[in-house]
């Protein structure tokens, strides 16, 4: 099994490719007039309220051992792609501004003066980072790169410097609810549309129910579920488990949005309150039970941040489970009824969304959080295969469109990001007859959607986790 | 790229897409799609005008999915499918037909 880590690196050959920016797109359109005292400031701030984040610009040594573990880095070879050097953009400052040694001798220990080009560095390297944490992983003081960008996103914030994507979709949050920004009316066509496709395509009569106050269970999913391929079908197959299981659930046009940007640009205080929102929505309904969908971040906000946000009326009020922790309970209990035959044309493998996989845990064990969607994946499917072990569970590679990235301007970053978790792809293709790969994360599936055609490998390929159950779910029109 | 037609110049995204919806016009779409080597037939223009009420009543582009359910519901089952969706525009509904619609590119994660 061929080692993706160490594929020949490229040199880059094209200059650094930044995200579009708000106000006139420009690299530095919105700055203000007293950037540097306020980007200084800022980060004073953030190294005083945040230790982790001064231990993390403390305590590298500089020892190499994360230089090649970033997929965008493997994938364009840019020097300052190596997770090292992306939070020395930040470190020399810290240095520079918070440190003695840095204020008087900073040559001596690598300090940096904020100028206007060093910004222009983390404009473009801080959205070359999915916050992916992979780097984290092998770096033997823990040191969290992810931490790092978030603080120089919230700093660029902060200075006028935004991402327009990000904004974009916080602005959609914002006014309506989702990412997508699709009205309620929207949402209830969708799901009309997906019943109709279903009897269609079985004869049964799964329903899709919204906003339905008789619920035990709310289905909180990422809007991409109610628009894109192949998202949807994986909300089709929750659909068919519901269905099977005679389950009362209800997807919500209040609470439309598992995802939380605010995460990727450090956002702390929009991110509580599109929890509390959440929170709101789901006591207001009065259900049992908060099923987070197949949304990589949703999940490491909802299992890391959500108990501190809502405190402990959460799990008072109801619990939140994963939607594999809860599709892998009923397969432990013997209740799951699967025609496994229905895949016997295909041989999976999984992707370890690495916002799930580092960001968050699953189950009651450790390593729950990669067990449990493999398990329910080869109780669907006879032929389960993974990728290389270097490339999978805690070393998973991101998608390379994860972290506020998901955008047509960084497609260049988007698909030399791509390429370490391509590779793993080809070699089990190549070696062992893969067809399809799951996922459980709209980015992921969005971005392979994009980038496999561009490795002339077929986009169909990319499928949900819960598409894979529910295609495999018997349906009895009784229940 | 801008398109300039009529003496006016219209501002589009990297992909073509309209900035200001508001800017369409029938002729503009003619505009586009002659750019692009297309004439635009009565068969486009059921497209589009499905996409067009869509948008005005939804304040987004649908999914092809849904697409093809309100092409079934207006025009009959022989044109709700992807193939036939595919044939008219052969560069994929959701990014040819809703750039001569002149609707905006729906954001987030898809």
């Amino acid at each position: 099994m061929g080692s993706v880590s160490t594929r020949k690196i490229k040199p880059r050959k094209s200059p650094s490719v930044k995200p579009n920016f708000c106000s006139d797109g420009g690299q530095s359109g919105g700055l203000v007039e007293n950037w540097q005292e306020l980007a200084i400031a800022k980060l004073g701030e953030e190294v005083r309220s945040n230790r982790a984040l001064r231990v993390f610009l403390d305590s590298c040594v500089k020892c190499g051992a994360c230089t090649d573990k970033c997929h965008y880095f493997l994938g364009d070879g840019d020097p300052l792609n190596m997770p090292v050097a992306r939070q020395d953009l930040i470190r020399g400052v810290y240095r520079r501004y918070f440190t003695a040694a840095g204020k008087f001798f900073p040559k001596f220990v690598g300090a940096l003066d904020l100028t206007e080009s060093l910004l222009e560095d983390w404009s473009t390297y801080y959205y070359q980072c999915s916050e992916c944490r992979r780097c984290s992983v092998y770096c033997p003081f823990g040191i969290d790169t992810a931490e790092i960008t978030m603080v120089g996103r919230s700093i660029l914030d902060a200075v006028g410097i935004r991402q327009n994507y990000i904004h974009t979709v916080l602005d959609n949050v914002n006014r309506v609810g989702n990412n997508l920004g699709m009205i309620g009316a929207a949402i209830a066509d969708t799901l009309e549309g997906l019943e109709e496709d279903v009897l269609e395509e079985t004869g049964v009569n799964v329903k899709f129910p919204l906003d339905d106050t008789d619920a035990d269970v709310l289905l909180l999913v990422p809007s991409a579920d109610l628009f894109a391929e192949p998202h949807v079908d994986g909300l089709i197959g929750c659909a068919k488990i519901f269905h099977q299981q005679g389950i009362r659930w209800t997807l919500s046009t209040e609470a439309s949005e598992a995802a939380n940007f605010a995460l990727f640009i450090g956002d702390d205080e929009k991110m509580q309150q599109m929890t509390r929102h959440v929170r709101d929505t789901a006591l207001k309904l009065g259900v049992k039970q908060v099923l987070v969908g197949e949304c990589g971040h949703a999940w490491r906000v909802a299992s890391s941040y959500w108990p501190d946000i809502t405190g402990n009326g959460l799990t008072a009020d109801f619990e939140t489970l994963h939607i594999c922790e809860f599709t892998y309970d009923l397969l432990r209990k013997n209740r799951l009824q699967l025609d496994r035959s229905v895949h016997n044309n295909k041989v999976i493998t999984f992707h370890d969304s690495c916002n799930v996989a580092r960001g968050s845990r699953m189950g009651e064990y450790p390593r729950d959080v990669y067990r449990i969607p493999r398990a329910l994946l080869q109780a669907a499917c006879d032929n389960f295969v993974d990728m290389a072990p270097d490339t999978i569970c805690e070393h998973t590679f991101c998608c390379g469109g994860g972290g506020g990235l998901l955008t047509d301007e960084l497609m260049e970053v988007r698909v030399s990001g791509a390429s370490p978790r391509v590779s793993a792809l080809e070699d089990v293709i190549a070696n062992q007859g893969v067809t399809h790969m799951a996922a459980i994360c709209a980015i992921c599936k969005s971005q392979f959607r994009s980038v496999l055609p561009k490795f002339d490998l077929d986009m169909n390929m990319i499928v949900s986790l819960h598409q894979i159950v529910g295609d495999a779910v018997v349906l009895n029109s009784e229940t | 790229m801008p398109i300039e037609f009529n003496g006016k110049v219209y501002q589009t995204d990297s992909e073509g897409f309209l900035s200001n919806p508001d800017e369409w016009s029938v002729e503009l779409a003619e505009k586009m799609a002659a750019d692009d080597g297309c004439q635009l037939s009565p068969e486009h223009w059921e497209a589009i005008n499905i996409l067009r009420d869509y948008y005005a009543q939804f304040a987004i582009a649908p999914p092809i999915r849904i697409l093809i359910r309100h092409m079934g519901k207006r025009l009959g089952k022989e044109k709700a499918n992807s193939p036939y969706l595919y044939e008219l525009f052969p560069f994929g509904p959701a990014k040819q037909a809703c750039r001569y619609a002149g609707l905006p590119k729906p954001t987030g994660c898809i």
